[in-house]
């Protein structure tokens, strides 16, 4: 084809032709189309179908406000369904299909239920698939959704990258035609930072689309010329392609920036969007206004248009979308299309205009008091039917119409905090709220100012207003000279006559008749209405039908419009990429991946790594010939039993405490004392939440008279940090005492096993023989011959243990200098797994027993609460019910024959006992397999578990269908008596 | 949503973690009857219009702030670093 409805004139660049294809068939357009005028160029108006009842459709706006080309654009990873037509800019090589229809556009088979469309009114889901109630969810909805849906999403990775931005603004300017512009020129001029943002790709709104003239110029030169002047000045940022979505708190407003849309694939190192969050002092709406449409029978074939739409496709795109055109209008705007279209050459059959007042147009066929009352043309307007004011009909012949039932000012973001729309009577249309976000104001057409005079003087306006509220200078603006007529609207919502479908909404296909029908059955508050016909719930939001469906529905129960109500609009403005919500942060970006200092080490001996909040650790560490993890878990643990092994434990939370009073304080943190503790002495700690559970526990050493260093759980290292300088902030301000994290600060690494002394020695420059160094001390050391060091001897393993902390940046050269010191001992390295294993034959208590509902009590801990002072929890751990003695204990497990496994999660039942709630005796919190022991034991809590000791009893598993006989032991499996670790 | 933090200035609201109601600054002594320790912990005004709660500056200063706003206008009316407050808490 070849553009045969391109005409002259247009901001479009003819000396640059661009291919493309819809539905296969290749057709041409030029740079400054978008894919719905380069198809009207070509002459293809039909270019979807409707969700509900498959109508023939074609585009009835110019803008993103389109409720019907709404289409498939690219191919294979790129493809991208639901996409407006009417904003997606034409570049070379795009591919766009059509989409919720089968086998073909034009030829669709669920055409059917257009047929049927007396059972498909509003409310027809709802009193259809009611029986039975197991049938919806299985058979209908899938049926429903697979006939009414819209396009389909490829299954494929979206190769593209998504960003997120920050920006500051003193004045964020929404929209970038005269008033925006102007504003921006104001604003711009007086020095402030200004954020100009417009989600065309050219900037100058209704002037590109208008052959109004402002000043000497045409709109639309005025329009780049101002852009090439707001350009130059440094403080201000133009944004075109970017779509505010919505009005956040404290001048926030949220922007999406299509970079790359308009490319066939994004430049190197460019995201496709840029999700923008724009904090702004001052906020100005100047995102003009959207035209509605009347309603009458059969308005909704390809062909018909918004008037304003046919003047933009004529004006700003070079394209007649017909050429015998009819308009139909209840305002003077309307009768702007019939002139401008004339002046094209296109030829006007005649202006239906239902007021019966005001002048005739000269040289056009203006019938005053007319209506359109039907029309013809199956996949394409080819007809109309008008009503004469006299009562006489006559069918004309055309194959476009324009219609115009006035102009609905975009306030959509002016409501997003709940204010209410205000109707203006001189407009007949709702007007931004009065109670809208802080420091935000509108002008222009979203202010319900709608001609181009009075966009220019009030964008200046709210300029100078934004100025002075920030106290900056304002700037006198010579506003241009430009036209002000008023619009002379006179309310008219529907053709009332005709026995067929009028659609009001023509995404969602909602007609008159279900407005009336909500009417009849008494939907008729504003909720309901949209609730009960879906008006308005598109993904167009209903921006050219929700006041129509509104005002049909105050006139069918004689209320007026503002009587009747408005719905307020939500964020986002028009639909967004979850691409673009997502920005970077998806697959392994999802969040931040945390690598401990001798990750790089592990990573070279192969060690298998689990994550561990963000962390990653080493699980284990396979060597050649391991075939399962458990062989390599169990070489670990009996290696470091026997000689010593080696582990990363950088990812424990680590606090430095500092002050007169850190022991005063960590008395108040934890439930145990701490301030008697000597100076070079660690001990165990257990710290309460204050309703008396367990938060969390580690060791605290004192390295100094006034300097301490506790260690947290991994987990809880954020929480346990953010509790300590609640508790030294919020409850004891007159403390000495001062928190810092040293978590990242700190590489420290576990050595255990008889031979740690030896192999630490190695490296130690100090002397740490057990009389020098005894059992829970801690120093401030020296390794390799002066690096400055931490050494704890400290034991998790049950071992003769210790562990080590040098600064961050050595921790790689540490771990390799420990296993080179280790190689005489056959050291090992070990990860979480032994790590698990080794704690549990000891008994000791991690993050499976203390899962936020435990005591210290339950823990066999209850000792370390300290009633001799008051600390967090210590209070409410003393209540009724966390203080019972038959309550739950710490046990540990083993199975009665140790050839079977253990499964987490099993709960205690005495022999013979229903597997039943009321007969729940506890559970297994934790399970290893012993090499010691030579079977699975665990640690679990039971029912008055100290007397349980010695009994038997059975672990069961409903969800993983096991069940084991077991005996019930102490949870020390290992050296219960603490000799090796005070070797 | 903006806290300006006093040490800080104006910082975007995920920098912050909330916290709870200003109850939590008005920790009851070890002696007193449970129901102070009840109020303390659980019971909470839901005011709609001003409120005044802890929030925590995680991704900045590690301040603790009492916040005073208003739920239903959102508005920021006072940011306060609770360590700083004249006659202390406990």
């Amino acid at each position: 084809m070849t553009q045969e409805n391109r005409i002259n004139g247009g901001q479009i660049d003819r000396t640059k032709t661009l291919r493309f294809t819809f539905d296969g068939h290749p057709y041409t357009g030029h740079p400054g189309d978008t894919l719905a005028s380069a198809l009207l160029a070509n002459g293809v108006r039909l270019m979807g179908r409707s969700f509900k009842y498959h109508r023939p459709r074609g585009p009835i706006s110019a803008g993103s406000e389109e409720p019907n080309a709404i289409v498939e654009l690219r191919t294979g990873a790129r493809q991208e369904p639901n996409t407006r037509a009417t904003v997606a800019e034409l570049f070379d090589g795009l591919e766009a299909n059509s989409q919720n229809r089968f086998p073909s556009l034009k030829f669709d088979l669920m055409g059917i239920n257009d047929r049927l469309s007396p059972f498909f009114a509003a409310g027809f889901y709802y009193k259809t698939f009611m029986w039975p109630a197991s049938f919806w969810e299985k058979i209908y909805e899938p049926i429903i959704r697979r006939a009414a849906g819209l396009g389909s999403l490829t299954r494929e990775e979206d190769p593209d990258q998504y960003d997120k931005g920050f920006l500051h603004c003193d004045i964020l300017i929404i929209g970038a035609g005269p008033a925006g512009l102007m504003a921006a020129l104001t604003a711009g001029r007086a020095g402030a930072r200004v954020i100009l943002a417009d989600e065309d790709f050219r900037m100058g709104g209704r002037l590109n689309a208008e052959t109004l003239t402002i000043g000497n110029h045409s709109g639309a030169d005025w329009a780049e010329d101002t852009v090439r002047t707001l350009a130059q000045m440094p403080n201000v940022r133009l944004m075109p392609r970017t779509t505010v979505l919505g009005a956040m708190d404290h001048g926030i407003y949220s922007a999406v920036e299509r970079v790359s849309d308009h490319l066939p694939v994004p430049a190197p190192g460019k995201p496709r969007q840029i999700l923008w969050r724009i904090y702004s002092r001052q906020a100005i709406l100047a995102g003009g206004a959207t035209e509605r449409p009347i309603a009458f029978e059969n308005n909704d074939r390809p062909g018909i248009m918004l008037a304003g739409a046919l003047r933009t496709y004529a004006n700003r795109y070079a394209v007649a979308v017909g050429d015998r055109v009819a308009v139909f209008t209840n305002n003077d705007d309307g009768l702007r299309t019939a002139t401008d279209l004339q002046a094209k050459g296109i030829d006007i059959a005649a202006v239906i205009d239902t007021r019966q007042e005001g002048d005739l147009l000269p040289g056009i066929r203006h019938l005053k008091g007319a209506q359109v009352i039907d029309t013809a043309g199956k996949l394409g307007l080819k007809s109309i039917t008008i009503r004469h004011a006299n009562g006489r009909s006559e069918t004309l012949s055309v194959n476009a119409l324009g219609v115009s039932g006035g102009w609905n000012p975009n306030l959509n973001i002016a409501s997003h905090h709940r204010g209410r729309p205000v109707w203006n009577d001189a407009i007949h249309a709702f007007t931004p709220p009065t109670d809208g976000p802080r420091n935000l104001t509108a002008a222009g057409a979203a202010a319900g100012a709608l001609s181009t005079h009075a966009a220019l003087s009030t964008g200046a306006a709210q300029a100078n207003a934004a100025l002075e509220a920030l106290g900056l200078k304002t700037h006198t603006a010579d506003i241009p000279k430009a036209e002000d007529a008023p619009l002379n609207l006179t309310p008219f919502w529907y053709v009332h006559e005709g026995k067929g479908r009028a659609w009001i909404d023509q995404q969602n296909d909602v007609t008159v008749k279900d407005v009336k029908l909500a009417k009849q059955e008494n939907f008729t508050s504003v909720e309901h209405l949209k609730r009960y016909t879906t008006l308005g719930m598109a993904t167009d939001q209903g921006k050219t039908s929700n006041v129509t469906g509104l005002a049909i529905m105050a006139e069918l129960t004689g209320r007026t419009i503002p009587q009747t109500g408005t719905t307020i609009y939500r964020p986002p403005y028009t639909p967004v990429a979850m691409g673009a919500l997502g920005g970077r942060s998806r697959g392994h970006d999802f969040k931040p991946t945390r690598l401990t200092p001798s990750h790089k080490w592990a990573s070279e001996q192969g060690a298998i790594f689990v994550e561990v909040g963000m962390w990653l650790r080493a699980q284990w560490f396979p060597k050649p010939g391991e075939t399962t993890w458990r062989q390599s878990v169990d070489r670990e643990v009996l290696q470091t039993r026997a000689s010593v092994g080696i582990c990363d434990v950088t990812t424990l939370g680590k606090i430095d405490i500092q002050g007169r009073d850190a022991g005063a304080f960590l008395d108040r943190v934890y439930a145990n004392t701490f301030s008697t503790l000597p100076v070079g002495k660690v001990r165990y700690g257990l710290m309460l939440r204050e309703d008396g559970i367990v938060m969390d526990d580690g060791t605290t050493a004192r390295l100094g008279e006034n300097e301490w260093v506790t260690t947290t759980t991994t987990a809880n290292a954020v929480p346990v940090f953010r509790h300590m300088e609640y508790v030294r902030q919020c409850l004891y301000p007159d403390m000495d005492v001062q928190l810092i994290s040293t978590t990242e600060a700190w590489a420290q690494f576990s050595v255990a096993g008889p031979n740690a002394r030896k192999l630490l020695q190695k490296v130690v420059d100090q002397d740490i023989s057990d009389a020098a160094f005894p059992y829970m001390a801690c120093a401030n050391i020296t390794v390799c011959g002066g690096l400055r060091a931490r050494l704890f001897r400290i034991s998790f393993s049950g071992e003769l243990a210790y562990e080590i902390a040098v600064p961050t940046r050595y921790g790689d050269a540490m771990i390799r200098e420990l296993m080179k010191a280790g190689e005489d001992f056959g050291a090992v390295a070990y990860g979480t797994e032994s790590l698990g294993v080794m704690r549990v034959e000891k008994g000791h208590v991690a993050g499976n027993e203390l899962n936020g509902q435990t005591t210290a009590l339950n823990m066999g801990l209850g000792k370390m609460v300290s009633k001799k002072k008051d600390s967090i929890g210590m209070v409410l751990s003393q209540r009724e019910g966390l203080t019972d003695e038959k309550g739950l204990r710490i046990v540990g497990v083993k199975p009665v024959d140790p050839s079977q496994p253990l499964t987490a999660g099993s709960h205690f039942l005495d022999k013979g006992a229903a597997a039943t709630a009321a007969n729940d005796g506890g559970w297994l919190t934790s399970v290893v397999y012993s090499p010691h022991l030579g079977c699975s034991i665990a640690l679990g809590y039971l029912k008055n578990g100290s007397a349980g000791i010695g009994d038997r009893m059975r672990a069961v598993n409903l969800l993983a269908k096991t069940e084991v006989e077991v005996e019930i032991v102490s949870p020390h499996f290992f050296d219960p008596e603490g000799e090796r670790l005070r070797g | 949503m903006r806290l300006t933090c006093p040490l800080c200035g104006a910082r975007d609201r995920r920098e912050f973690t909330y916290y709870g109601a200003e109850d939590y600054l008005n920790r009851p002594a070890p002696d007193a009857p449970p129901q102070a320790w009840d109020d303390y912990l659980h019971n909470r005004d839901n005011p709609a219009g001003v409120t005044r709660d802890l929030w925590y500056h995680d991704m900045g200063c590690s301040s603790w702030l009492l916040v005073t706003r208003n739920t239903v206008t959102h508005e920021i009316l006072a940011v306060e670093a609770v360590a700083d407050r004249k006659g202390g808490a406990a």
